[in-house]
């Protein structure tokens, strides 16, 4: 699948995400990683820089598009959105690394083929910024994340609320968004 | 943390929506308004016979140049925090604003003796009305800007002056029924200053507040 139908069919998932549809938008963003992968060790690679910590720049960048999901207009095109974004977390990721760089606009459907491998080892990843969170948030981050807990699980296995485990999973990964954004890598 | 963990931590908190950005904007400009117009009526007040000067060109000029203002550059904010959004035809849709002046300022000048130009541009009271916009706008400046976190703006910078131009165009409008000085002359300057100021503010605050 290429261009523009797959940018529909993003933007299909990105809309039952909206709505509701867990597994709709895990898809997506399952999808999408392989091309943030791709454009990741291309724009590090552009700029002279090692592609060891691309997947630094991918999380990040998934982190963005979550939070941000509601600057996407249903109605707009999907590939612009996700493209301003990547780019933004691109520029943002070089110049954190201290580098003033312009990217070529590229189209995501060209680079799809090279990204699809997650490197084994991880040099940089959002785990890092775990440590900052307050206990709870990381405690429900950490029990989701990595050991695969649903909501009701966590409630469960903490005794606390549903609503309790949302709002603590909600503020851990804006908190882990806005250490990315602060901290030196 | 491998990225398909991350993702199952992104899926899980899919439900919690967040807040549109136009509701956002909608709930955050109900305070900044409410304080505006408090400090205005509080420290400026209406000028006499207020509805009936509508009639008069001038003046009716002024207040609707404000207020286009304020519409344009809210619809140039809306557009500055989506990604992706095109904006370049909001931001020149912008000149309408100094075209308009200027047709003002042309239609001004014939109609004024050349001897009184001066005595127009300068009014009565122009620090005053340097000190009033920005004060009429600070309120709305902020709730503006604390409700455009929610978005992405490409450029925090630019959205953050926009943002400025917004409530410095807020201010001006509130400010237009107070001051007596209704000179296309006097608004060039002296608005245009005071927009200018609380359009710097924004920029300044935007580019540290608008990151994301």
């Amino acid at each position: 699948m290429r261009g523009e139908e797959q940018e529909k069919q993003w933007a299909l998932l990105m809309r039952a995400g909206n709505a509701g549809d867990g597994d709709s938008y895990r898809r997506l963003l399952l999808l999408l990683t392989p091309v943030l992968r791709a454009n990741a060790r291309r724009g590090l690679a552009s700029a002279g820089m090692a592609d060891t910590d691309a997947e630094d720049v991918v999380q990040e960048t998934l982190l963005a598009i979550h939070l941000k999901r509601q600057s996407w207009d249903e109605e707009a095109p999907f590939g612009p959105w996700l493209r301003a974004i990547a780019r933004h977390k691109m520029i943002d990721a070089l110049r954190r690394r201290g580098r003033r760089i312009t990217l070529p606009v590229d189209d995501f459907s060209e680079i799809l083929a090279d990204g699809s491998a997650e490197p084994d080892m991880l040099v940089a990843d959002v785990g890092r910024y775990l440590e900052f969170l307050p206990l709870g948030q990381r405690t429900i981050v950490q029990a989701i994340a990595i050991d695969g807990a649903s909501i009701a699980d966590a409630a469960a296995r903490f005794s606390m609320t549903t609503g309790a485990v949302r709002v603590a999973l909600h503020r851990g990964l804006s908190a882990l968004a806005r250490k990315f954004r602060t901290e030196e890598p | 943390m491998k990225t398909d963990d991350l993702i199952r931590a992104l899926a899980a908190d899919c439900a919690t929506r967040p807040t549109s950005l136009r509701r956002a904007f909608a709930t955050a400009m109900i305070p900044g308004l409410a304080i505006a117009v408090s400090l205005y009526l509080a420290f400026l007040g209406p000028r006499p016979h207020l509805l009936w000067l509508l009639a008069e060109p001038r003046f009716a000029f002024k207040v609707c140049l404000s207020l286009l203002l304020a519409a344009l550059s809210a619809r140039l904010v809306m557009r500055l925090i989506k990604p992706g959004a095109e904006s370049r035809r909001a931001a020149l849709l912008l000149a309408i604003v100094p075209a308009l002046l200027a047709a003002g300022i042309a239609v001004e000048l014939l109609s004024v003796p050349i001897g009184l130009w001066s005595q127009k541009l300068i009014g009565t009271n122009a620090l005053h009305c340097l000190k009033s916009i920005p004060m009429l706008g600070l309120a709305p400046l902020a709730a503006i800007l604390l409700s455009l976190r929610q978005g992405a703006p490409e450029h925090p910078a630019i959205a953050g002056a926009a943002a400025g131009l917004l409530a410095g165009a807020i201010g001006a409008a509130l400010y237009a029924t107070h001051c007596p000085d209704d000179s296309p002359l006097f608004v060039a300057v002296w608005y245009t200053l005071a927009i200018t100021f609380v359009t710097t503010i924004g920029a300044v605050v935007g580019r540290r507040l608008l990151r994301w």
